[in-house]
């Protein structure tokens, strides 16, 4: 049993992790999971995500048993296939891994033999910080109905957005990719709308979902300039008096002020990134619950 | 004395049921065999045909003989029903002068059960950068040459080398067409794929970019230009234009292009990644078309074999490319509608003649060299196990129809029943 991607989860399974979020919420720290041993294994950094997945297991009770990338085999030289072994021979219960490449996960776990819980793999997935997001969009509307999300900025390199693109509208909610050609996905098959044209599509978002700009290969950036994204793409003061007024801000984090959102704006009243990075600790608790209990 | 009996023979009179004898490494009877004691193979409900010609293999020697070596990869050749592949030279060394071609041919001579013909680097070390020893290696007999791995990115130095080597009339420019630029980080097709499983994409004119230029230059020089391992559909448009403007030019298409696409690519399997990537339905049935129109001058395998354990870790990680001797027959039968002709003209006739094997690829007559492939286009089999050092298939455990049954060189069995 393990959780690498929400594009597997059914919508059921989705909402049951955040009906059991929202209860580990509620109930805050529980002993059930003492004597469980967990250990996070991170091959890139982390801060974060790391930080959120060790509360999250604290909470729970678990052991935490840690795997330091940098003074690890790995470094030697070790396979990740060796690593994955070695780790899983341990007996430990629940590996929890972030790597660069997708799929990573999926394998640790055949070598290994232990349930995953993925953290980030490459450009493919970020469960757990899908699963927040969704939490806090739920904990604001209710539900998923007929909620518009619009994803500004570098989609075709995200995994948050790709994680909100494989679930949301399977949740009944509706996504707009907004950015420039460079950084809209351009294959059909996400139900998705999209749009180079912010402006025109402001006034109709629930969710304005703003995405981290990242390095395209070849070193160059998907646009000429952090200013004219930001003339064209930037959440500043202006644009935002053109949200409905309930519109919410989200943001993965760590942000870019200036580039995708004005300071002014990502600390304005309606950003929820704050709620975002909190949601993250239920959910990991949930997540990791789940699978040691093997209902994921 | 060996004798097929019983087989329809493609003959140089067209299809014949007709027994086929062969003494000293030639055909000596096409018709009724001799009397005598004679070894006998029994090819009743068969075809018989000159064996294939694989214009794209990786023996992995010199060099990662962990992978594959000339004996394995000759051995997953004999049980393909090839008797001579062209051996790429993105060894280590590279393939680039006359003193690693004298290595190469004194193992295959050595140690390989099928002929093997070297393709020649066009570039010191594969670098890119000078013109490798073009006369030294021409000398002892190369006659295709690639910088296969890479392109030949420098326009000039391309354009340098295939002025130089038009001197020799019966030479071959081959090109593996992928700008860096356009395919870096990229792991798969660029698209669907590629979105939902969450990889970087390769897009469609990373191959076709290089194409598009090198037939600028073709045009420009006048020289045998080869595309290797054609993947989209823009590219065949592109080469059949260019055949109809009557520039020099053939291409070769993979078994697994003509066979799968990035819809296959379900889970990250290793064993679906190679260079070019896999591409859409359209592409291949773009590849489909253009190789039952001839547009596509040869099925080649780009047998690239690599061991488990590097092909066993996450797919960004993995090294490109899959095998593919051993499963090519079936897979290009399916691909020409089990057209048979169509199969010897495109895995054997064609490929020959643009390898310059002129011992191979002949249909058979009286006095031609006994290099032969007897297939039972009707036989069912599940691919399981590999005579490669190398189980990178990405038909590993599928149901093939149409198998080899022996496969003779220069007279000799090598693959088959007594073989």
């Amino acid at each position: 049993m393990s959780l690498v991607d929400v594009a597997s989860l059914s919508p059921r399974q989705i909402e049951s992790v955040l009906d059991r979020a929202a209860e580990m919420r509620e109930l805050g720290r529980t002993t059930q999971y003492a004597g469980r041993t967990v250990v996070p294994m991170f091959f890139e950094p982390s801060t974060r995500t790391r930080m959120s997945f060790d509360l999250a297991a604290t909470n729970l009770g678990a052991q935490l048993l840690a795997f330091d990338h940098k003074t690890s085999s790995a470094t030697k030289g070790e396979t990740l296939r060796d690593t994955a072994r070695t780790v899983g021979a341990m007996g430990p219960d629940l590996l929890i891994v972030r790597h660069v490449s997708a799929g990573a996960p999926e394998a640790v776990q055949k070598w290994s033999g232990k349930p995953v819980l993925n953290a980030g793999d490459g450009r493919r997935a970020h469960p757990t910080q899908t699963l927040s997001d969704l939490l806090v969009i739920r904990d604001r509307f209710g539900d998923f109905s007929g909620v518009h999300v619009g994803l500004v900025g570098d989609i075709v390199n995200s995994r948050v957005a790709r994680g909100l693109l494989s679930s949301f509208p399977r949740l009944g909610g509706r996504v707009t990719a907004i950015g420039p050609s460079t950084f809209v996905p351009r294959a059909g098959g996400w139900q998705m709308s999209s749009t180079s044209d912010f402006d025109s599509i402001i006034g109709e978002l629930d969710v304005v979902y703003l995405l981290r700009v990242q390095k395209e290969r070849g070193g160059g950036l998907g646009y000429p300039s952090d200013g004219e994204f930001h003339r064209r793409f930037g959440l500043n003061q202006e644009r935002s008096h053109r949200l409905k007024p309930d519109c919410v801000i989200m943001h993965p984090g760590p942000i870019n002020r200036g580039v995708e959102v004005s300071s002014d704006v990502a600390d304005g009243p309606s950003s929820v990134i704050l709620d975002q990075v909190a949601a993250g600790v239920p959910i990991r608790m949930a997540a990791i619950a789940m699978t040691l209990d093997g209902h994921l | 004395m060996i004798v097929i009996s019983g087989a329809k023979a493609l003959t140089t009179r067209g299809w014949l049921e007709a027994d086929v004898a062969i003494e000293d490494a030639k055909i000596t009877h096409v018709g009724v065999a001799p009397d005598g004691e004679h070894s006998r193979i029994d090819g009743t409900g068969m075809i018989l045909g000159p064996a294939f010609v694989d214009l794209h293999t990786h023996l992995r020697e010199p060099g990662e003989s962990w992978k594959e070596d000339i004996e394995t990869g000759t051995a997953a050749a004999a049980r393909g029903g090839y008797a001579a592949v062209v051996a790429m030279p993105n060894t280590d060394p590279a393939i680039d002068r006359g003193e690693v071609v004298d290595r190469v041919v004194a193992r295959a001579s050595a140690v390989g059960q099928v002929a093997v013909a070297l393709a020649g680097a066009l570039t010191s070390g594969r670098a890119g950068e000078e013109m490798s020893r073009l006369d030294e290696m021409y000398d002892r007999g190369v006659r295709i040459f690639t910088d296969d791995g890479d392109s030949v990115g420098n326009a000039g130095l391309l354009r340098r080398i295939m002025t130089y080597l038009k001197d020799r009339g019966d030479v071959v420019v081959a090109q593996h067409a992928e700008d860096p630029a356009l395919s870096a980080g990229g792991h798969l097709n660029e698209g669907m794929a590629s979105q939902t499983l969450g990889v970087l994409g390769i897009p469609a004119s990373a191959e076709t970019s290089v194409i598009a230029r090198d037939l600028e230059l073709v045009a420009d020089v006048g020289i045998h230009y080869h595309v290797q391992h054609l993947s989209t559909a823009r590219g065949v448009e592109l080469v059949r234009q260019a055949k109809q403007a009557g520039l020099p030019v053939t291409a070769e298409v993979t078994p697994h292009h003509l066979t799968l696409t990035d819809a296959d690519i379900r889970e990250l399997d290793t064993n679906l990644k190679m260079y070019p990537p896999l591409r859409t339905p359209s592409d291949r049935a773009a590849l489909v078309a253009g190789l039952s129109d001839g547009t596509i001058d040869a099925i080649a395998t780009d047998h690239a074999p690599h061991a488990e354990s590097e092909k066993d870790v996450p797919f960004e990680e993995a090294p490109r490319g899959v095998t593919g001797l051993e499963t090519a027959f079936p897979l290009g039968l399916a691909a020409l509608s089990g057209d048979l002709d169509a199969v010897f003209e495109r895995m054997s006739i064609t490929p020959a003649r643009i390898s310059g094997l002129s011992r191979h690829g002949r249909p058979i007559e009286v006095g031609a060299p006994a290099n032969l492939v007897l297939v039972d286009p009707l036989r069912k089999w599940k691919v399981g196990s590999f005579a490669s050092r190398a189980a990178n298939s990405p038909f590993a455990g599928w149901e093939l129809e149409g198998e080899v049954m022996a496969t003779i060189v220069e007279g000799k069995l090598v693959y088959g029943d007594g073989a």
